[in-house]
């Protein structure tokens, strides 16, 4: 339960961290928040030569509103910041309901974004909403930056599209315009676990009609889902029991959730087709301001 | 070998200067460079929430921390409440609930609260209860804590003691 020996680096810039993760690149394991990480480095699951620790890296802390009513996230952003930021509360109250599913207190003061999303836990929170809210990520090494749609970020558990000599600086949400619907559901067995699964709905509504509806699932395969089928089964309609239905069937048969310790995988579809209807229900209300 | 690097802190308005191998864990490095065993260690993987400290203010796992990282940091650990002759209203209404049966978790329980007391107003047990779910406690004495923690955030409230 001790880690093995490794060479712990604090760059004071995101250059010097940059040129140190291109020099040692396979051999390097950036620490952030260290929530996931360090328990892996101390059962020797990992043992990276190189620890390069970013906590200090300046500027990468923070959530601000973008002028287009969209967030710019630096990756460094701890999620208890998501967690009491009034910018994410307004522009983005279904991300705002997930961070709190996200474990416990201690762990939302030292966890970051840009740590969830590279470690890539198939149901994690952010990983989720990066995806429901079509974020574009920056990832950045020595050579340069380049941007990548959530969608093409997660490749499978615990993987991602990010190269060895690459870290993510930064996670843009763009704004969610009218979009006044929105649900996030998840299900755990304790406050604070890991999700058995978990759903975000956001959806726009104009005349009594889905104009526009985004679900993202986590739990319905190695990374979150965006159910295209069940959001486009929506549209033109009002969410009632046959649009429900509709939308649980679509996103049916595009998940393929996996059994693990705690649940089948024939549980965890079950659940889902729940979690679907739940959160499309909740998000159709939000948007006629039946629930605040 | 042993590759050390030299880190100074400030644990419980103490400032320390200590010389520590990069993969020293801060819960380590509390209880055996420093003595201070009043932090304790459970899983060691950041779930059962014993080793809980405050890091320049927050509650954090000092399992899932090294102490090099905690150079330059202020730190509070359980040691920084109270003494057994005077205790703080918390540590008072841990005793006063019966907060503590076997003791292991009590620390960790403490400073989470510390922490949930500052930042959360506390108005429902659903609201306490969320804030220690990342506490074990094997005595499974949960009943008691939420109430010390209740009694706790009432007595903030008033102002009292």
């Amino acid at each position: 339960m001790k880690p093995a020996r490794f060479k712990y680096l604090r760059p004071a810039s995101l250059e010097e961290a940059l040129a140190a993760l291109g020099e040692h690149a396979d051999d390097a394991k950036l620490i952030a928040g260290g929530q996931s990480l360090v328990p892996m480095l101390n059962f020797r699951l990992l043992a990276p030569a190189v620890l390069i620790d970013i906590n200090r890296l300046p500027g990468l802390g923070a959530a601000t509103e973008a002028p287009d009513g969209g967030l710019r996230i630096g990756a460094l952003t701890r999620h208890q910041t998501l967690e009491w930021s009034d910018a994410v509360k307004r522009r983005f109250p279904v991300m705002h309901a997930a961070v709190k599913h996200i474990g416990h207190l201690a762990i939302r003061n030292r966890g970051t974004i840009g740590g969830s999303l590279s470690h890539a836990d198939p149901t994690a929170e952010l990983p989720l909403m990066s995806v429901l809210l079509d974020a574009t990520l920056t990832a950045s090494s020595a050579r340069g930056s380049r941007t990548i749609a959530a969608r093409e970020f997660f490749l499978g558990p615990l993987a991602t599209v990010l190269e060895p000599h690459e870290m993510l600086t930064r996670v843009d949400m763009p704004s969610l315009g009218d979009r006044a619907g929105w649900a996030f559901e998840e299900f755990a067995r304790r406050c604070g676990d890991y999700a058995i699964a978990a759903v975000g709905a956001v959806i726009g509504v104009a005349n009594g009609r889905v104009t526009d509806a985004r679900i993202a699932i986590a739990g319905g395969g190695g990374g979150p889902v965006r159910a295209t089928r069940a959001e486009q089964s929506l549209a033109g309609r009002a969410i009632d029991d046959a649009a429900l239905r509709d939308a649980m069937q679509a996103a049916d048969a595009e998940i393929d959730p996996v059994g693990d310790l705690q649940v089948s995988g024939e549980y965890r579809r079950h659940l889902i087709g729940v979690l679907v209807q739940r959160a499309l229900r909740g998000a159709w209300q939000r948007a006629h301001g039946a629930t605040a | 070998m042993s590759d050390t690097l030299d880190i100074r802190v400030v644990v419980n308005g103490v400032t320390y200067e200590r010389a520590v191998e990069p993969r020293l864990l801060l819960s380590d490095f509390l209880r055996q460079t420093l003595g201070l065993t009043g932090t304790h260690v459970g899983c060691e993987h950041g779930v059962c929430g014993a080793c809980t400290i405050l890091l320049d203010g927050d509650s954090a796992r000092a399992c899932l921390t090294f102490a090099v990282q905690a150079d330059g940091c202020r730190i509070e650990t359980v040691e920084s409440l109270g003494t057994v002759a005077r205790m703080s209203p918390l540590q008072e209404a841990f005793r006063e609930h019966h907060g503590l049966q076997c003791g292991f978790c009590t620390a960790g329980m403490l400073m989470t609260s510390v922490d949930l007391l500052k930042k959360w107003p506390l108005a429902s047990d659903a609201e306490i209860r969320d804030g220690l779910s990342g506490n074990l406690c094997r005595c499974t004495g949960y009943q008691h804590i939420v109430a010390a923690v209740r009694a706790a955030a009432a007595q903030r409230k008033d102002g009292s003691k």
